[in-house]
């Protein structure tokens, strides 16, 4: 059996096979794998019964539900302007200069991948990121350096 | 002039009561019509932006008729400049979880959900654990009532109550039209209320105190405190109780840093108030002084001499171009024309009077778009145009 295919039944019979059930089964897929793959997404729709085309529609509407493959470690560096403001250029090159990818990109060995994101409710402490699903605030290059060297070591 | 009113700090949110089970209890023990009758003398609006008054908001769905009610707690917080929500959530969710228990017995509902958004994940392992403390304490009193988390996955459009009700539900976060309005029809179609974080946790301060407390504060149409977030070109930011109905320029006095040109209220979809306006501009909800009155989620940007409005425009019309669901064209196709057209007239590809075809088409938008986010681009785009035309050209 596949691994997905696993996980997908497992998600279907922990969170129900409604409609309803659809976002917490392709975030928790996300969770696992980084992002959805097509092949993920038909079985999402075979395990509940709905249209692939359904499961398409609805999990590239949200910009957390990468369906494009992604590293381990998903950087989102805040681009809103209050962060804007407070040198998140500076972040972003730092952080190009140190993993040698540009915005978009994931490095050769999968482990990390770089996005910009919108507004994520740290402006009094700008500029801000999130490395998978924790946040990082008062960024300098320095810090940067710092936060990714930890990661590197994982 | 609006001076007679300043600044005043007030401490209600994030005072420390550690009595939830007692107010709990005590206010479950009252007739629903009795604190309907309370929330709506307190005058409370709500705090997520368009100021609906939330006793009305109760009122509405404790009467329609259905076999399954819902409350819903928003903390999708996705507009720029607002974090006080999140805040609220990890210092007194107690106060926010009561809050909709106390509704769900109002109006009759028996299940409560908290729309979190994903870039809050971080919150959900405490906040689940608050969540299970106040199940337990819920059966022991014997009270029906449960409360849910549900994730966002990163998308500002599903704070609009019936986006958010679509991605509830495992489609798009694409708004519906309105009416019918949620308190009729909402989550599942089913009689809803939704209400923002901080104004679920002004409700557990009426009905711990009284609502003579809460109207007491802040001036007519406006009563109450309200959280401010404050940010950008300020030596304090932060999170910021203050009473309603100050003057702009009583709040740059004390947030600005001596140079503030321009001050950003309620976010990408507010207004942008220069300093020549400062001190005819309150904080507010329409309808009272003699200056404009301004109503905010709470988000306040302040901007510094040496920024440039061109860029705070282009940044704010990139966030709109990307987080439009691309449903009605208006806003699709107006979000997209109007970055185009301003980065024309930057280049000098355009005259300047293609600044004014440009508020000519934010004006249909306002008219013609089918929710909020297209409806309101008009606000920052002419606030901004208007205000700062040169720095549009030059
Ligand atoms: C584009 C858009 C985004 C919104 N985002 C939020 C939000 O993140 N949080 C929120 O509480 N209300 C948001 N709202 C307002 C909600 O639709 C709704 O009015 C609010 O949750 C009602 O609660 P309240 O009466 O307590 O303010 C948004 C509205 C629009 C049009
Ligand atoms: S106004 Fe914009 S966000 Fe709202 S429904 Fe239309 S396209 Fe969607």
């Amino acid at each position: 059996m596949n691994l997905v295919t696993d996980l997908i039944k497992d998600l279907a019979n922990q969170h129900g096979r409604s409609r309803e059930n659809l976002l917490p089964i392709l975030q928790g897929v996300v969770e696992q794998e980084k992002y959805l793959s097509e092949f993920s997404m038909i079985e999402i729709a075979r395990e509940l019964d709905l249209p692939a085309s359904e499961v398409y529609g609805t999990a590239t509407f949200y910009s957390f539900l990468e369906h494009k493959k992604m590293g381990t470690y998903i950087i989102r560096v805040c681009k809103t302007i209050t962060c804007s403001m407070k040198g998140k250029n500076q972040i972003l090159l730092a952080i190009e200069d140190m993993l040698k990818i540009h915005l978009g990109e994931t490095t050769g060995d999968g482990r990390f991948s770089l996005l910009e994101t919108n507004c994520l409710g740290w402006c009094h402490k700008a500029p801000a990121m999130l490395i998978n699903d924790d946040v990082y605030t008062e960024l300098t290059p320095e810090r940067i350096r710092e936060i990714l060297s930890d990661y590197m070591k994982k | 002039m609006v001076t007679n009113y300043q600044l005043k700090r007030v401490d209600f949110i994030f005072r420390n009561e550690n009595d939830y089970e007692d107010v709990l209890s005590k206010t479950i023990a009252r007739k629903p019509q009795e604190l309907i009758n309370e929330l709506i003398s307190s005058e409370l609006k709500g705090r997520g932006g368009a100021g609906f008054p939330t006793g009305l908001k109760w009122k509405l769905s404790s009467e329609s008729k259905a076999d399954e009610k819902y409350v819903i707690c928003n903390a999708d917080e996705g507009e720029p400049g607002t974090f006080k929500d999140r805040e609220i959530l990890s210092k007194v969710p107690f106060k926010v979880l009561t809050a909709m228990a106390v509704c769900g017995h109002v109006i009759g509902a028996k299940r409560g959900f908290i729309y979190l958004r994903g870039e809050y994940k971080y919150l959900k392992p405490e906040l689940e654990k608050a969540i299970s403390e106040f199940a337990y304490y819920c059966k022991e009193i014997k009270f029906d009532f449960s409360i849910h988390i549900f994730m966002g996955s990163g998308a500002y459009i599903c704070g609009e109550e019936t986006a958010l009700f679509e991605s509830m539900e495992g489609k798009r976060g694409e708004p519906r039209n309105k009416p019918p309005y949620p308190t009729n029809s909402g989550y599942m179609n089913k009689p809803t209320v939704i209400n923002n974080v901080e104004t679920l946790a002004h409700t557990f301060t009426i009905f711990k105190y009284g609502a003579k407390r809460f109207y007491d504060l802040g001036v007519q149409y406006s009563r109450g405190s309200k959280l401010f977030s404050v940010s950008g070109d300020t030596p304090k930011p932060g999170i910021y109780e203050l009473e309603l109905g100050m003057s702009l320029a009583d709040f740059v006095d004390e947030f600005g840093d001596g140079d503030t040109k321009a001050v950003q209220v309620g976010g990408a979809s507010g207004f942008l108030v220069p300093r020549k306006k400062f001190d005819v501009t309150a904080i507010g909800y329409q309808g009272k002084l003699t200056g404009i009155s301004l109503p905010t989620g709470g988000s306040m940007m302040l901007f510094n001499s040496s920024r440039s409005m061109y860029n705070v425009l282009d940044n704010y019309l990139e966030f709109f171009r990307e987080e439009s669901c691309g449903q009605c064209t208006p806003c699709r196709v107006g979000c997209q024309q109007l970055i185009k057209g301003i980065k024309a007239v930057k280049r000098g590809e355009k005259n300047a009077k293609y600044l004014d075809k440009l508020l000519r088409l934010t004006e249909t938008m306002q008219l013609t778009a089918k929710c909020g986010l297209g409806q309101s681009v008009a606000n920052s785009f002419s606030s901004i145009v208007e205000n700062f035309r040169e720095e549009m050209i030059y």
